[in-house]
């Protein structure tokens, strides 16, 4: 087990050095810096700006003071956002997105199992075809277009809900069901086709010869077994969402990460973009290991650490 | 279960059950449309997608099938223009996926140990990174880098060709990695079967035992895999667009036509026709796509047929 942990810690600085990496060459090879505008600047004054950004010196020489500086847990200056720390500019966003992707996280699992599972439930019937179209049609709709359709109507037309924004408790509910719609489809289909597979098995036809009721036989046997390839899926789903997010948090006007990383790109604004792919490497990596170590709670018989 | 060398490429009667799934040959219909809709749309409507007017917002009319936008372009051809970008996009980028995918996967299976054990730990590691974060990245790298350089040819005429270029070759550059797991898989089931040990015993060069009989053999699932990737890639490519990162005006893909019209929504008018067509469109052919592909893997895989 704690072999299995440093192993995978280990590997998680690994893939974080290698995004690290590419993005602050990636970033410096194009063309133009954080600094360029139409108006030249003097050269004094754009050497005195190089130097309070650290972006003087030997391209490597900036490199490995910018890894030296992050093992302090220093991620520097937002060139964009002139004076404010990177570290304040994820502290402000990343609660915003947290709890954007949280409540999605939630939507998605809760209402895609249960839909799986009734869709499985009732084989062949109406409510099994009409989810699955329904599940189908969400996963093929992209998210740019539910979210502009739901404030169209739950936000113009009945004025029940904030069109955007971050102001209220409310602002959360469009946001959160535009990220959640296509992967709530996703898990229903998974949750279906597994819960199918799972209740043609022998220890199935064994609960019920004992006589348990149905109910019983759904909920204790097959549920947990079913929701394994779910639970493998839970790492993408992390993944999907944050990148999802990106989208979501443009189409609502609200102030997380996603902004600040599409805007980093279009501003050359090194430190705060690499800052924010830090941030979101972490999380993608740090989730799926958490996902490997939840197969040991659902499977005993599954030792993913050895 | 052993196979004669000469098993054809696909199992027989997999084209009679394809054809015998309403909901695949509905979608193929779909999609012949669309297609010849987008391809013959610059011969047989002369309207110009970039021609703007002074005619804004004017609602669906016989003279504007689909309205015109905020420049008085016209709304129908501007979509034909992007149902050519999109599907251009997504077919050449699922195309390069499919070449990177399978050479990858064909070479570590085949050579298997230690070569194997690499690179799928490579393509593991490639799984944790933010893969579409990356690409906005990198598109934006590149993109300038490219225009420089294509500038040089032919006067110039391909500059505006670069981002379209870069979409395609970056998005085939990341959607590689579940085809490459799937081929491998399936040469490691083929290549110890009996028919591979007779070409072998024959002394028949590698080369040949991989072209002759290892990739008929697999072509059936990397077909399913390809229909299934190009809505992917249309969807990424959509997703780019849409943040303003991707296709750039006065060009149009699906994803910057439905950007326009999703920053266009206000609450005293809705400029409907300016999201509900290229969506309607967009999802038509996500949805038709995604439907052959489940048509296709109960025709081409009667095993997995659930």
């Amino acid at each position: 087990m704690l072999a299995f942990l440093v192993r995978r810690l280990t590997g998680l600085l690994v893939v974080l050095w290698c995004v690290i990496t590419l993005t602050f060459f990636l970033v410096r090879l194009a063309p133009g810096g954080p600094f360029s505008r139409e108006r030249k600047i003097p050269p004094a004054i754009e050497k005195q700006l190089l130097a309070r950004y650290k972006l003087d010196g030997t391209l490597w020489q900036q490199y490995t003071d910018y890894l030296g500086d992050l093992l302090k847990g220093d991620l520097r200056l937002s060139t964009k956002y002139r004076d404010r720390s990177v570290n304040e500019l994820i502290a402000d966003g990343l609660p915003v997105s947290g709890l954007l992707g949280f409540t999605a996280f939630l939507i998605a699992t809760g209402s895609g199992i249960a839909l799986g599972c009734a869709a499985a439930w009732r084989q062949h019937s109406f409510l099994d075809r009409a989810s699955m179209l329904g599940a189908l049609t969400l996963i093929s709709v992209p998210s740019f277009v539910i979210g502009p359709l739901l404030v169209l109507v739950f936000a113009l037309r009945l004025p029940w809900l904030p069109v955007g924004g971050w102001n209220s408790p409310a602002s959360v509910i469009l946001p959160a069901l535009t990220l959640a719609g296509p992967y709530t489809a996703y898990i229903a289909r998974l949750t279906r086709s597994s819960m199918l597979e799972v209740l043609s098995q022998d220890f199935i036809r064994t609960a019920r010869a004992k006589g348990l009721t149905e109910t019983a036989v759904a909920t204790r046997h097959a549920l947990k077994i079913a929701l394994l390839p779910v639970v493998s899926f839970l790492g993408p789903l992390a993944a999907n969402l944050l990148t999802g997010s990106i989208v979501v948090e443009s189409i609502f006007n609200i102030p997380g990460m996603g902004g600040y990383f599409v805007n980093s790109i279009l501003n050359r604004d090194v430190f705060l973009l690499s800052g924010v792919v830090i941030v979101y490497c972490t999380l993608l990596v740090g989730l799926n290991l958490l996902v490997d170590l939840s197969y040991t709670l659902l499977d005993r018989r599954i030792q993913v650490y050895e | 279960m052993s196979k004669p060398a000469n098993t054809p490429a696909t199992p027989p009667g997999a084209w009679r059950r394809l054809i015998r799934n309403r909901t695949a040959v509905a979608s193929m219909a779909v999609l012949g449309l669309i297609a010849l809709l987008a391809a013959a749309g610059p011969a047989l409507f002369h309207t110009d997608p970039h021609g703007t007017s002074s005619l804004q917002f004017a609602p669906p009319s016989s003279a504007h099938p689909f309205g015109t936008d905020l420049n008085g372009r016209d709304v129908f051809s501007r979509v034909l223009e992007g149902a050519r970008i999109s599907l251009l996009v997504g077919l050449s980028g699922a195309l390069v996926s499919f070449l990177i995918g399978t050479t990858y996967g064909v070479v570590s299976g085949y050579i298997g140990g230690r070569v194997d054990g690499f690179m799928m730990r490579t393509v593991e590691v490639l799984y944790a990174i933010p893969r579409l974060i990356l690409i906005l990245i990198a598109s934006f790298v590149f993109d300038p880098l490219l225009k420089t350089y294509l500038a040089g040819f032919w006067d110039g005429q391909l500059v505006g060709y670069s981002k379209i270029l870069i979409l395609i070759l970056s998005l085939g550059l990341i959607e590689w990695l579940t085809m490459a797991r799937i081929v491998r898989g399936q040469v490691l089931a083929l290549k110890n079967q009996q028919f591979v040990l007779a070409a072998r015993s024959l002394g028949q060069s590698h080369l040949r035992i991989i072209t002759r009989h290892l990739l008929p053999n697999l072509m059936g699932v990397v077909v399913v895999y390809l229909t299934l990737t190009i809505p992917a890639v249309v969807l990424d490519e959509s997703f780019l667009s849409f943040l303003g990162l991707g296709i750039q005006a006065p060009q149009a893909s699906w994803g910057s036509l439905l950007a326009d019209g999703a920053q266009v929504i206000n609450p005293v008018r809705s400029y409907w026709w300016l999201l509900a067509f290229p969506a309607l469109l967009m999802s038509a052919t996500l949805l038709a796509l995604n439907f052959l592909g489940d048509g296709l893997r109960d025709a081409l895989d009667p095993r997995q047929r659930k």
